[in-house]
């Protein structure tokens, strides 16, 4: 079965593509880069950042690249004024709120697009402490921009484990586990995907935070064995 | 005593749409949702216990931790606001020695703010949680009053043109079965008509949404019936959360009947035969008088299986909202049926095609669904007959603040504010300063716009919205800073923390607007590209309306967002 084929104008670019890409596929194919923070290639996206949002047909509201599909005939604009404004305000706003600092990826985007470091003075941050509650990772979720991707793989998108959810809602939505309680407590069975997903240095390997933090090798050996190791020691 | 046992084995069978249900039955027996009893629930519905716990922190009315015996939850939204809410709270903790969200040392009491209850004819309203027997709204609340457990019921107050909504509304009741009649539209439809003609007619009447986006019904009746999987389901959402409306509210109390009628016609008319009735837990006497009228028409075969002997069957479901606006959304709303927290979704695909339970589903407004068993019974024309082209048939308005008689008005489209202000509704208290139209997520209007003519096409044409029907009346006693104060914190506390734009923005924009008395240097502009972003970039109509109150008073009162040498 041949598939549909659809034309659209992305950037003044004429492109056309399988029915059922999504924009941002076929911005990538038009070599037109859409920014993105949530987007992964191997979580389902939600469309949360919404930095990759664009005009399509000079729309009431912008559509976010991401999960939007191309339509026949779109014209589609990845970068004017509204576009501009929108992104700049988002990752103001992020900066105001979260810890960035181990984020290279969106500080890059922050130079591009010019956004004021200290754009909101005053604000409210979602501030939490470190939770070094097992041996293999560090959970800093001051550093955490809400993506998903960790809570994503845990669950549907990949392991089933359902260690991860979220807790609250609105500005002070934060990634947790059953009633706060510590990894080892909890159902996470350790297989790091979560890791792997973070993009802002939220979730890290014990080991790269002991080498940050300057511990020696001895050190980080010793506060990243295994509780069962452990309980053999102490025997 | 309350009995987990038996409320589980109840539970045993079900899958993760009992998940709210059985939340609240937890929660009202034992007054919060312990660990121990998340695990308990986990393996009886089969659900991740971390997404339980999920589930409970996003819903309001949910908690993990022991409350008082009592929780009353005070609104402090503007119509509340304006009429002596915040000397309610006060009131309650200066009492009990406590600061709002605490409990009280004996265990007794626990007092919250909240957002709109939903009551605001009776401002300032009140929401009691009482452990073991369960919620009970109370307007207006007075501090002596519920320290002493008197609880007097509040009445509807409705006015205007009610020949067709709000025709046989008592002050104590729910109209009986008897009262409304058998059913005779239904009855018509099933033996006279087929689904494709009642469709028709629907689309004739020009009937549009009713819940604030104004979506042609029939068009969407139309969209669902063809879509080729079934089942198909009919949602009716009863999540009335937009601050200043409480017309359905009137209606689910008011005219059960009428709401299950209209149901059951949509049901036919797409080829559904469940449908879910989705009440905002903050409408607790609305559930009780729903589940009655249900268990009544089922009884007296004009609902459940086999219709009037036509093979046709329909069964309505009730369920209770955990305290979340988002939940008005219709998408966040289907997750909410679904066990799940209330995260709007992407939209497309639509509920048309894929709704609730992944199935195509109709999902509307109570009052749009009211409108359904006259249409049907007596003919477009006959809707038409009221209105405007584009704005056919009566329509509510729930009017609350500086107005003689606030409450709940049929009107015809095309009367005018004015007329509706200073004639329908008993006049303005005092002198007018401005009028909120739409909720929270509508614009403010002035005086010389007053002459607007209430249709959903005069009002777009000026900027502003129909929305819900909200209208709120707010005199020149009345400090627009506090008012907008008030509309920061309520998006502050409902936006569902979703999509960034709205999760950051509506926490910042209600930050700005908490130092109007005394804005920094940028603050105008910070407030309008936060307003802008909201409303361009977010995910869904609540992020996407969550500045507009805000970028609307912008417009007409600069000087409000200059500082204190501005307006006082």
């Amino acid at each position: 079965m041949s598939q549909k084929m659809i034309t659209l104008t992305i950037d003044g670019q004429s492109i056309t593509v399988p029915e059922g890409t999504s924009i941002l596929e076929a911005a990538r194919q038009a070599d037109t880069d859409i920014p993105v923070i949530c987007y992964h290639d191997a979580t389902t996206p939600n469309g949360l950042c919404r930095l990759c949002v664009v005009d399509v047909n000079q729309g009431r509201v912008l559509q976010p690249a991401c999960v939007a599909q191309c339509q026949d005939g779109a014209v589609v604009e990845t970068r004017n004024e509204r576009v501009e404004r929108s992104r700049r305000t988002i990752l103001e706003m992020l900066d105001s709120a979260v810890d960035l600092g181990q984020a290279p990826e969106i500080q890059t985007l922050i130079q591009d697009y010019q956004a004021a470091p200290d754009r909101f003075p005053d604000a409210k941050r979602r501030d939490h402490s470190e939770l070094d509650d097992n041996p293999f990772y560090i959970r800093d979720y001051s550093q955490c921009v809400l993506c998903w991707r960790c809570v994503q793989v845990c669950g549907e998108d990949a392991q089933y484990t359902f260690a991860l959810t979220l807790g609250e809602r609105g500005f002070n939505t934060h990634v947790t586990t059953l009633f706060d309680i510590g990894l080892l407590e909890s159902p996470c069975v350790f297989c790091g995907q979560c890791i792997g997903v973070c993009p802002s240095g939220a979730l890290k390997p014990k080991v790269e935070w002991g080498m940050e933090q300057g511990f020696s090798a001895d050190e980080i050996r010793q506060m990243t064995r295994r509780p069962r190791r452990k309980a053999d020691s102490e025997t | 005593m309350f009995d987990l046992e038996s409320v589980l084995e109840r539970y045993s069978e079900r899958g993760r749409d009992a998940l709210l249900p059985a939340l609240w039955e937890i929660q009202t027996g034992l007054g919060y949702i312990s660990l121990d009893n998340v695990h308990r629930l986990s393996h009886t519905l089969h659900v991740p216990a971390t997404e339980i716990y999920g589930v409970i922190e996003f819903y309001s009315l949910f908690y993990t931790e022991p409350t008082g015996d009592t929780v009353i939850q005070v609104c402090t939204n503007p119509a509340c606001g304006v009429l002596g809410a915040d000397a309610v709270v006060g009131g309650l903790c200066d009492r009990l020695d406590i600061q709002p969200g605490e409990t009280s040392a004996d265990g007794r009491y626990t007092v919250l703010s909240t957002t709109c209850l939903g009551l605001c004819e009776h401002a300032p309203a009140a929401l009691v949680n009482r452990r073991g027997v369960g919620e009970q709204a109370v307007a207006p609340a007075q501090v002596d009053d519920l320290l002493a457990g008197i609880f007097p019921p509040y009445h509807p107050v409705v006015g205007g043109d009610t020949q067709v909504l709000l025709d046989g509304v008592h002050p104590d009741r729910a109209q009986p079965l008897a009262d409304y009649g058998d059913y005779v539209a239904l009855r018509h439809a099933l033996i006279a008509s087929s689904p494709e003609a009642v469709i028709e007619t629907v689309e004739q009447s020009n009937l549009i949404g009713r819940g604030g986006a104004a979506f042609p019904t029939g068009r969407k009746w139309r969209f669902t019936r063809q879509s080729p999987n079934v089942p198909r389901y009919v949602v009716c959402n009863a999540d009335e959360s937009e601050p200043g409306t409480f017309k359905d509210r009137v209606l689910l109390e008011g005219r059960p009947h009428l709401l299950l009628e209209g149901m059951a016609l949509c049901g036919y008319a797409v080829g559904a035969s469940r449908g879910f009735l989705f009440i905002r837990g903050e409408y607790p006497e609305a559930a009780r008088r729903m589940a009655k009228a249900i268990a009544e028409a089922e009884a007296a075969g004009v609902l459940g299986e086999n219709i009037l002997g036509t093979g046709f069957s329909f069964h309505a479901e009730i369920r209770r909202g955990g305290g979340a606006y988002i939940c008005g959304e219709e998408t966040a709303l289907f997750e909410a049926i679904e066990g799940k927290r209330g995260f709007p979704r992407i939209k497309p695909p639509f509920p048309t095609t894929h709704g609730l339970f992944g199935q195509p589903t109709v999902i509307n407004n109570v009052e749009t669904l009211c409108a359904v068993p006259g249409i049907v019974r007596h003919g477009a024309d006959w809707f038409r007959q009221w209105g405007t082209e584009r704005s056919a048939g009566t329509k509510l308005v729930s009017v609350s603040g500086h107005i003689q008689r606030p409450g709940v008005y049929e009107i015809i489209p095309g009367i005018t504010l004015r007329q509706l202000l200073e004639t329908t509704c008993g006049g303005i208290t005092g002198s007018l300063q401005t009028v909120l139209m739409g909720g929270a997520a509508g614009t403010f209007l002035t005086p010389d716009q007053l002459d607007t003519r209430l249709t959903f096409e005069d009002l777009w044409a000026i900027g502003g919205t129909f929305g819900s029907g909200a209208i709120m009346v707010f005199n020149d006693t009345v400090n627009i800073r506090d008012v907008l104060q008030r509309l920061g914190h309520f998006f502050q506390h409902e936006s569902c923390g979703k999509c960034f734009p709205c999760q950051i923005g509506t926490q910042r924009q209600s930050e700005i607007l908490d130092r109007l008395d005394a804005p920094l240097s940028g603050d105008s502009e910070r407030l309008h590209d936060v307003g802008l972003t909201m409303t361009q970039a977010s995910l869904c109509g609540l992020g996407q309306t969550a500045a507009s109150a805000v970028l609307s008073a912008m417009q007409i009162w600069p000087e409000v967002f200059a500082g204190r040498e501005g307006v006082g």
